[in-house]
């Protein structure tokens, strides 16, 4: 009997091989299974039927997983969401860093100033130029904790990017993206409008803004 | 013995702003040779081209370190005496056990304030 059934399997694998090739695809394996336990003519022990259901129930919670994280739209947020928190970051840096550097403008020209003056005057201007100097450590220790969060965000993105290639076929057949901002897309909702700074690459300037309020 | 505030001062940071910000405070405090770099070994050619009576050195930098900095000064004879302070975000307690073991006169964490760069400055220079 037992030999019965090994020939039989070894048929239908057989012809298997000859429809999909040596790779199954982790969602077909149920269909296998099932198919298999359909055409097994001889003795099948109930070992044996409880192992072909657990493959099958696993195979049904891979495809189940699969489906909830293509849901996720992983190549979007590596895509769009990701990239832009950390241009972002990067332009706080840079806004920050500008800044730092024009208040030390300001507290340099003002300590020339205390120079010229008399004392107390000259002192108290110098104090506050100190004070001056000593806020603006601020800049480096920002810029340090915004390189942190960029870093576990590139982390995080390269995790994503290994998820996103070894499903990507997939990925891309299970869900649709979410509309892109495009320049043409037209807000419906005053919420739509609240988009926050731009990037300052991506931003228009004064003169642009004139143009465009005086010609619409 | 006063500290002569002719000296040369080596200010090390790979972060312009901060060279800025601690050269001013140094000007304030009387310090008027102060000569800057932006990593390790652009300081260590400083330091083994010049007489510096003080390094002050941010910690955080590429491609060489403060830590890796402290080190080839403490192992080159000509330099080896130089006072050397770290200032550093870094603030974990190996990071101060480490720059201490590798023979740090003193340690100051980011952000400080003038009083701060003055009073470690005596510790190490003495009264100026």
């Amino acid at each position: 009997m037992a030999a019965n059934v090994d020939r039989d399997l070894a048929l239908y694998l057989e012809t298997l091989r000859k429809q999909r090739g040596d790779t199954v695809k982790i969602e077909d394996i149920g269909d296998i299974v099932r198919s298999l336990l359909t055409s097994l003519s001889g003795d099948v022990s109930a070992e044996d039927l409880r192992l072909y259901q657990e493959v099958e129930a696993l195979a049904e919670y891979i495809h189940r997983a699969k489906a909830e994280i293509a849901a996720l739209r992983p190549q979007e947020i590596h895509d769009q969401y990701i990239a832009t928190a950390t241009d972002e970051l990067d332009a706080i840096v840079g806004a920050t860093e500008t800044a730092t550097n024009a208040i030390l403008d300001a507290a340099e020209k003002l300590e020339e100033l205390a120079a010229e003056l008399e004392p107390p005057l000259s002192q108290r201007l110098t104090e506050a130029t100190t004070t001056v100097y000593e806020a603006c450590n601020f800049q480096d220790i920002t810029g340090q904790r915004i390189t942190k969060v960029v870093r576990a965000l590139k982390h995080i993105e390269a995790r994503i990017e290994s998820l996103v290639s070894a499903f990507a076929p997939e990925f891309r057949q299970a869900a649709p993206s979410a509309p892109t901002e495009s320049a043409e897309s037209k807000p419906s909702t005053d919420a739509d409008l609240l988009n926050g700074p731009q990037l300052p690459e991506k931003a228009h300037d004064q003169a642009s803004i004139d143009a465009l309020f005086n010609n619409s | 013995m006063s500290v002569d505030k002719n000296m040369n001062v080596l200010i090390v940071d790979d972060y312009k702003t901060m060279l800025r910000i601690i050269r001013n405070l140094l000007r304030q405090l009387g310090f008027v040779n102060i000569d800057e770099a932006t990593d390790g070994s652009m300081a260590l050619q400083l330091l083994r081209g010049g007489t510096y009576g003080l390094v002050i050195s941010d910690w955080n930098m590429e491609p060489m370190t403060g830590l890796q900095l402290l080190r080839e000064v403490r192992a080159d004879a000509k330099l080896k005496s130089i006072p050397f302070i770290m200032v550093t975000a870094e603030s974990k307690s190996e990071n101060v056990i480490a720059a201490k073991e590798a023979g740090v006169s003193n340690y100051i964490v980011k952000p400080f304030n003038a009083e701060t760069l003055q009073a470690k400055m005596v510790s190490v220079l003495g009264e100026f």
